[in-house]
């Protein structure tokens, strides 16, 4: 029940280092919202605070329409599950549960009645009696989960919640938390690093770099359209390709030469030519042929990586390398010669100096 | 893990410590036990331990003892507790006031009672500062045999001067021991400073508190001098009768007895705070 807005939050650290600059974000009513980036972007930092944990240099933050920007943790009305979980060793898992609950007075059996419900819902109920250490690393998840979720809070924030646990379990408990989450229906700020995790939860996506929001769009529409090539090569298995190339021709004939083929380009390079520009283009939207192909850029494969569902091929053009997608009956060979044509609504243009997005098409 | 690799090693390595242990505290102990189960003829009995308990000011010095504990100790770790949580603040500063809070351990406990007696004293800093504020007429002879209030208030606080300081430096390692995202989930959690401070600071830090209360107590039942500097004989606890027995009666039997006493009674204080304060393994984080 509680839109977010960050407009302008800025935090400096040691008076040089700018973890995060400037962000402006509106995370709407029951959105959930996961902010991606490498290590080290400021997505953390961030998300701390909107907790309430770390106060920004500049901007405001506003949660359900009230700036809580000066405001404590406790008086934010948010509720939290830390990357370590910080399931506390001291207390059963029933009281760990109940923990924020006491700290608001709330009468004994209502605590009872809604830590027995927030049990049901992560399957603790066996292990409401132990302790920390009896617990396994899911189940302490589990619990740091069901502490956050029977506060029943305007905004639920979880940093890097799944990082811990192995890539089985991983697997199992991000569809858990996906269908968690959508029954709780309440604002939640997700962060993490994994782009997989991102695109499979995400109602939206804002992608970090250097303490900045690069791009914030729906996870299918950050994953099309990368507004930047950092946030290509960032987001997806294998990363986006980029190739560069050289704008040749005058308006209405334009081309970029890659090697020896000349590709159809669109009207938005004119400004480029004579100039090299980036061409993105993914691993699952160029097809390949062995046989010559008119039209198509001719390459040479280098690696054939068979990954079960799918070959992977790294393939040569020129003196540049991409990875493409093919069925696994595709005759793929090392050093065979290779004959690729992309999708030409997939291909996506880059400025390499800026690195942002020129045109798509 | 690798020990049995290691052979005799590390069993040589502590040979010197065990040497010093066994000379120095080992000896002492066992034949001060043995003194006290002699009579000055050095006939085997508990002739020495009847002369102690009959002795008329026994039960003033168990009692005197039992009060400065009782007195000194939650002064201490309430004291303690406060000091140890602003270091740990980590504000601007906090490294300085370690240096000024851990000053009285370096000065000798002889040395901090002849300090408080220069306050309490009858012409002294407390004294004057009162008269010079107009706030009394004549001086007030706080240490007086006959006004044990302020004898024990004045032992007290210089014993919370001196000694707060260790209890301090042990909860200080322990709440730097507690890892921030317990502390920050309590914020999260809407707990506030004294909640924060009574369900899950207090109880995290429970086995630095354990060893901090046994230390402590220890060390009471041997306060000394800091008596014997506020308050000469107007006071007397455990160690001062055994120092007066092998002083000034030189019977080291029953001076023996009181501190065999004095050992069981850290003993007993000791197993007691294991049994109070149990810090079971899965409750540590």
């Amino acid at each position: 029940m509680a839109e977010i807005r960050l407009d302008g939050v800025t935090k400096t650290f040691d008076r040089k280092v700018r973890a995060v600059d400037d962000v402006q974000l509106t995370i709407a009513d029951r959105e959930f919202m996961v902010l991606l980036g490498p290590s080290g972007c400021g997505k953390t930092t961030l998300m701390r605070m909107i907790a309430g944990l770390e106060y920004p240099d500049g901007g405001r933050i506003a949660i359900g329409g009230r700036d809580v920007t000066d405001l404590p943790p406790r008086r934010r009305d948010i509720a939290m599950v830390f990357q370590s979980y910080a399931v506390f060793p001291h207390l059963t898992v029933f009281e760990n549960i109940a923990f924020g609950l006491r700290m608001r007075k709330m009468a004994k059996a209502e605590v009872a009645r809604k830590v027995e419900r927030a049990a049901v819902l992560v399957q603790l109920e066996p292990y409401l009696g132990r302790y920390s250490a009896q617990l396994s690393g899911g189940q302490r998840q589990r619990v740091a989960v069901a502490r956050a979720i029977v506060m029943e809070p305007s905004v639920l924030l979880m940093d890097e919640p799944l990082s811990n646990l192995d890539a089985l379990l991983r697997l199992t408990f991000r569809a858990e938390l996906k269908k968690l989450v959508a029954e709780l229906n309440t604002t939640t700020i997700y962060v993490t690093h994994d782009q997989i995790e991102a695109l499979s939860l995400g109602d939206r996506v804002a992608v970090m770099r250097e303490g900045r929001v690069v791009q914030h769009g729906t996870p299918m529409a950050v994953y099309d359209r990368p507004a930047t090539s950092f946030v290509g090569s960032f987001i997806g298995s294998p990363p986006m390709n980029f190739l560069r190339g050289r704008v040749e021709g005058q308006n209405g004939d334009l081309r970029v030469r890659l090697g020896e083929h000349a590709l159809a380009a669109p009207a938005a390079l004119a400004g480029h030519a004579g100039r090299e520009v980036l061409l993105g283009i993914r691993a699952e939207n160029i097809e390949a042929e062995t046989t010559v192909v008119p039209d198509a850029i001719s390459a040479r494969t280098e690696v054939v990586e068979p990954l079960g569902s799918h070959l992977l091929l790294t393939a040569v053009v020129g003196d540049q390398r991409l990875k493409l997608q093919t069925r696994t009956d595709f005759p793929a060979a090392p050093d065979a010669p290779l004959w690729l044509r992309p999708e030409p609504d997939k291909l996506r243009w880059y400025d390499p100096e800026t690195s942002q997005e020129i045109a798509a098409g | 893990m690798t020990s049995h690799r290691l052979g005799w090693a590390p069993y040589a390595l502590l040979l010197p410590s065990l040497a010093f242990l066994a000379i120095f505290f080992a000896v002492p102990m066992v034949s001060a036990f043995g003194l006290a189960f002699q009579d000055a003829s050095g006939a085997w009995g508990l002739a020495s331990i009847r002369r102690m308990l009959g002795d008329a000011q026994f039960r003033e010095a168990l009692l005197t003892t039992l009060v400065l504990i009782v007195a000194i100790i939650p002064v201490q770790f309430a004291l303690a507790l406060a000091m140890a949580l602003v270091i740990n603040a980590k504000l601007k500063g906090a490294g300085l006031w370690l240096y000024v809070y851990a000053l009285p351990l370096g000065i000798s406990d002889l040395a901090a009672g002849i300090t408080f007696f220069a306050i309490f004293t009858e012409r002294g800093w407390l004294n004057s500062g009162l008269e010079g504020l107009g706030l009394i007429e004549r001086p007030f002879i706080f240490l007086n045999y006959q006004t044990p209030f302020w004898l024990i208030f004045a032992v007290v606080l210089a014993e919370s001067w001196r000694a707060t300081a260790i209890i301090m430096v042990n909860l200080v390692a322990g709440l730097q021991g507690i890892p921030r995202d317990y502390l920050e989930a309590a914020d999260v959690f809407g707990a506030t400073l004294w909640q924060k401070i009574r369900r899950v600071i207090l109880p995290l830090l429970r086995p630095s508190i354990q060893v901090s209360l046994i230390l402590r107590t220890i060390l009471a039942f041997q306060a000394f001098a800091v008596v014997i500097a506020l308050a000469g004989s107007g006071l007397t606890v455990l160690s001062s009768e055994a120092y007066r027995w092998y002083g000034e009666y030189r019977d080291p039997n029953v001076a023996a007895a009181y501190a065999a006493f004095i050992l069981v009674l850290s003993v007993v204080s000791t197993l007691l705070f294991l049994w109070l304060l149990p810090v079971r393994r899965e409750q540590v984080g």
